[in-house]
């Protein structure tokens, strides 16, 4: 019988999963929340079609590829033998949408990443937003999320924020690195990321064009104003990111990028039980997961960009359908990681953030958590694991269902207490898009049928 | 004078008897293998009901129960202040019945209930939406009980060991009982955990849903199994259902021992803002894989009940284990088997309200004092519990 | 295409998202929150956060990020915590 692949998330990884896969004789079914394919790294223009992502011509046109956009997988649910992949197709975020459970025999998650943001006094302030959200609505939309921005986080990905920015006639007035930069990365690194560079120094000859200064070991400490930013605070960091007092400058600004390297889309994973290890998922050289008939491919697996996710996606994919490690992929992939891992050494997440925030600073915008009310539930109502930190301060227990904050309250919570806040738990979203009461009620066999 | 208690178990349970404990002069020790409050705990909708029991020991100590928690939590916000918040709401339940052969046995059960003392007043049909105003209209028979109550269980439990620790008591996680050490006697002279030995004069087993394993591990097995049960979580949604509102068929879910999937639809706003829906119970061992038909069965009667509710979002879904014995009732006392060993348990989805007067009674037969209500229903040598262990 | 925000037309493109149309029409923030009223917008822009909700044809908790906007989409603030419009 031919195999049937369910993959989930179409950006690169997922776009050369379902391709793989399908080439290898799987009848595949590709599902992605957003209205077309390409996933975060290769946003189209409201309205484009599929061509202009890597493989997506070929992608709609394959005979053995169902492409289910506007798609939410809610959940996953195991099988004697492979999963059930439960889905609400229609406008986000429903009532009315269409369900289905598609049978997967074998299941790739591509699910990606999002920024992480770190939080500080004002960051919850409307124009304060994450390098992804201005990044999503420069390419997607053609709109700036202000006349005057600040960029400001870790990583490479800010150059090309800026420069989408700088695309759709913002003025960038400083690009904050709150590393040391491209001083940070290893002789390996730099070996295995060779093309990479070349991309950012083409990133840095547009900035400079724009006159837009790019400034490392400094970071924005606050952000000002009424019902809207209007400024903020900037300052020099030291090397545990700790601010260096006297540093401090204030830039008036209508708008503010924060992203401090991502997080990885756990939830799917979580709930098919796939082993975790620093954050991640678990997989072997065939990107399978602890969990037999469970793939997984690009940043779930560590972040390190697209050219390494198309190449896991590859490998997936062609490996879900049945068929050995396609070697060209497998070579790809080894070297992108040598890259990632030089990345993830030269712009980590330095403990001193948690001095950012005041004591009213919220910590979970959902439920409006503050900094202090996180401190006294995790010391004075013996909040020692995530579980009970949750429901004594209430922190992650709102829509988001802890994406923005469960990271950065379990780091916090552990400098307060010693507790153990393992951050998998923070992950657990059995429900892993919201969905309507009345969609949840209906049964989709009964109406399909 | 009683030397140290050691209780196992850190959820509101081992909390009710580690404060009860304390509150009377005694020195005790709390050891969990995990963070406090996060498992059973964590995973109840805060029910003290007495609404759902039929008249017998369970009522008994329901009624008593819920007669001690306001008292309970005075002297929490005497010794905590601030601390003591619990999300308390004496709001009072509404059981209905949505079909015609559900209405009568409904009334009747109610009649028995305010034989013994309930507070259960029937409310014609056609006036359950003064009590609801999102209700659904086809309802047949309904009953209000002022007494139900409902509180947040993680910040009581939470609460109630802050008060153990403000009195000299220690509570300790991540410490893991694997036994007991007993003397020459047969007695109970010290637990062996995971950081070494640590001595008593007695202990309480309050393990909940494992503590048929840890009574094993302790020499004098008892037969207490888990049983599942999930919960849906909604969106916050402004003050929408005012009691804890319910389909009549929990009369029946509760004090049933079938395998096969019960659901009945409690629905409850909560001061937070979301609607709690719960709860299923399936006998299922320690299986705790998500299963959608449970969820779609409990979506299905809420909106039954509430069809505002059908265009709400839903963002969580919670489950757990709820210890119980095979004659569902709790079992609270001495272990005439291993002198020193006491068990707390088997509330099964009823712990939370039955903890403030498990506490006290395990408090008044450690320390001798006169019990305040009947222990013999509940004692450990039922042969329910001692044959099929 | 036809669309109201907070009862006012407001001119939309085919595969706008309700995001894109709040930001060009000005708005910075479309949301209130239910504890503290505090004004929110868009933040991750993709889905992940649930800041940037609003009520669409009567239903609250949209995401604006995610909702692409349909000829006669009523839009409108949400303020705090709100359940569904009663539909007749």
């Amino acid at each position: 019988m031919t195999r049937r692949v369910v993959v989930v998330g179409a950006g690169p990884a997922g776009v050369s999963a379902a391709l793989a896969a399908a080439d290898a004789g799987a009848q595949v079914t590709l599902v992605d929340s957003a209205p077309t394919v390409g996933g975060q790294f290769h946003r189209q223009p409201a309205g484009a079609g599929p061509d202009k992502v890597p493989g997506g011509s070929r992608l709609v046109e394959h005979p053995r590829v169902r492409l289910l956009t506007d798609t939410v997988v809610w959940t996953v649910e195991p099988l004697h033998s492979g999963h059930l992949v439960h889905v609400r197709t229609g406008q986000a975020d429903g009532p009315g949408r269409h369900g289905e459970a598609l049978t997967a025999d074998a299941l790739v998650l591509a699910t990606g990443a999002y920024d992480r943001a770190l939080p500080f006094p004002g960051w919850d302030l409307p124009g304060v937003v994450t390098a992804g959200a201005a990044q999503a609505l420069a390419k997607g939309q053609g709109i700036a999320i202000g006349d005057r921005v600040l960029v400001a986080g870790t990583g490479p990905f800010l150059l090309p924020v800026a420069q989408s920015l700088v695309g759709v006639g913002a003025q960038v007035v400083e690009v904050l690195e709150a590393n040391g930069g491209i001083r940070g990365w290893t002789p390996s690194a730099l070996v295995a990321g060779r093309g990479k560079l070349a991309e950012l120094a083409g990133y840095a000859r547009l900035l400079a064009t724009h006159r837009v200064p790019y400034r490392t070991r400094r970071t924005v400490i606050a952000a000002h104003g009424e019902d809207r930013v209007t400024s903020v605070t900037t300052a020099a960091l030291d090397r545990e990111w700790r601010v260096k007092p006297g540093t401090e400058r204030r830039l008036p600004v209508d708008a503010v990028c924060v992203g401090f390297g991502f997080t990885p889309q756990l939830e799917l994973a979580v709930s098919a039980r796939c082993e975790l290890v620093d954050g991640f998922v678990e997989v072997t050289p065939t990107q399978e997961t602890s969990v037999p008939g469970v793939f997984a491919a690009g940043e779930l697996t560590g972040i390190g960009g697209a050219d390494l996710a198309a190449a896991e996606g590859t490998i997936a994919g062609a490996c879900a359908a049945g068929q050995a490690i396609p070697e060209a992929a497998l070579r790809k992939a080894r070297r992108g990681r040598t890259f990632a891992a030089g990345l993830a050494n030269a712009y980590p997440v330095r403990p001193g953030w948690r001095t950012w925030p005041a004591d009213d600073t919220l910590v979970c915008r959902c439920e409006e958590v503050t900094l202090g009310a996180l401190r006294t539930a995790a010391r004075e109502r013996d909040a020692l694991g995530v579980r009970s930190l949750k429901l004594t301060s209430r922190v992650g227990l709102g829509l988001c269902q802890g994406r923005v904050c469960g990271r950065n309250a379990a780091e916090l919570a552990a400098g307060y207490t010693g507790g153990h806040y393992d951050p998998s738990d923070t992950a657990r979203r059995p429900i892993a898009a919201p969905l309507r009461l009345g969609e949840l009620a209906e049964d989709p066999e009964k109406e399909n049928t | 004078m009683h030397s140290d208690v050691v209780v196992v178990g850190a959820g509101v349970i081992g909390a009710a008897c580690a404060h009860a404990l304390s509150v009377a002069g005694v020195r005790v020790t709390v050891l969990d293998r995990g963070a406090p409050a996060s498992a059973t705990t964590a995973s109840g909708e805060g029910n003290v009901l007495v609404s759902d029991k039929a008249p017998g020991p369970e009522l008994d100590l329901a009624m008593a129960s819920r007669l001690r928690w306001p008292s309970l939590i005075a002297s929490l916000r005497e010794d905590l202040g601030a601390g003591a918040e619990i999300e308390w709401e004496a709001k009072g339940g509404l059981v209905v019945a949505t079909t015609e052969a559900a209405a009568q046995p409904l009334l009747d059960f109610a009649a028995a209930q305010r034989a013994v003392g309930v507070e259960a007043c029937a409310v014609p049909a056609e006036r359950a939406r003064d009590f609801e105003p999102h209700l659904t209209p086809s309802v047949t028979a309904a009953v209000h009980y002022p007494q139900d109550a409902q509180l947040q269980p993680v910040l009581a439990a939470c609460a109630l060991l802050a008060a153990v620790r403000k009195r000299g008591g220690t509570v300790r996680s991540g410490v893991a009982v694997s036994g007991v050490d007993t003397d020459a006697a047969g007695r109970v002279r010290a637990v062996r955990t995971s950081d070494g030995e640590v001595a008593c004069g007695a202990v309480i087993n309050a393990c909940g849903p494992w503590s048929g394993a840890f009574s094993t591990a302790a020499g004098a097995p008892i037969a207490i199994l888990p049983r599942r049960g999930i919960v849906l979580v909604t969106a916050a949604l402004p003050a929408t259902i005012r009691h804890k509102v319910y389909d009549a068929d929990y009369v029946g879910a509760v004090a049933s021992g079938d395998a096969d999937l019960q659901t009945s639809s409690v629905v409850e706003s909560t001061p937070a803002g979301p609607v709690l829906i719960g709860s299923s119970r399936q006998r299922v061992g320690f299986t705790d894989h998500l299963e959608v038909a449970v969820l779609r069965e409990l979506a299905r009667k809420a909106v039954a009940l509430f069809p505002i509710l059908a265009e709400v979002p839903v963002m969580r879904a919670y489950g757990g284990f709820r210890p119980y014995a095979p004659d569902h009732l709790p079992v609270i006392g001495p272990d005439p088997r291993v002198p020193g060993l006491w068990h707390a348990t088997g509330h099964e989805g009823a712990g939370i309200g039955l903890a403030a007067a498990t506490g006290r009674l395990m408090a008044e037969l450690l320390t001798g004092a006169q019990p305040h209500l009947d222990p013999a229903p509940f004692r450990v040598d039922r042969p329910a519990l001692m044959e099929a262990a | 295409m036809n669309v109201t925000v907070d009862g006012e037309p407001q001119p939309a493109r085919a595969g706008q998202t309700v995001a894109a149309l709040l930001l060009a029409a000005a708005r910075v923030s479309w949301r209130d929150t239910r504890a503290g009223g505090r004004p929110r917008g868009l933040f991750c822009g993709i889905g992940v956060c649930f800041d940037c909700l609003v009520v669409v044809n009567g239903i609250p908790d949209v995401r604006a990020c995610q909702r692409v906007v349909a000829d006669g989409d009523e839009i409108r603030t949400q303020h705090g915590a709100e359940l569904p419009e009663a539909r007749s």
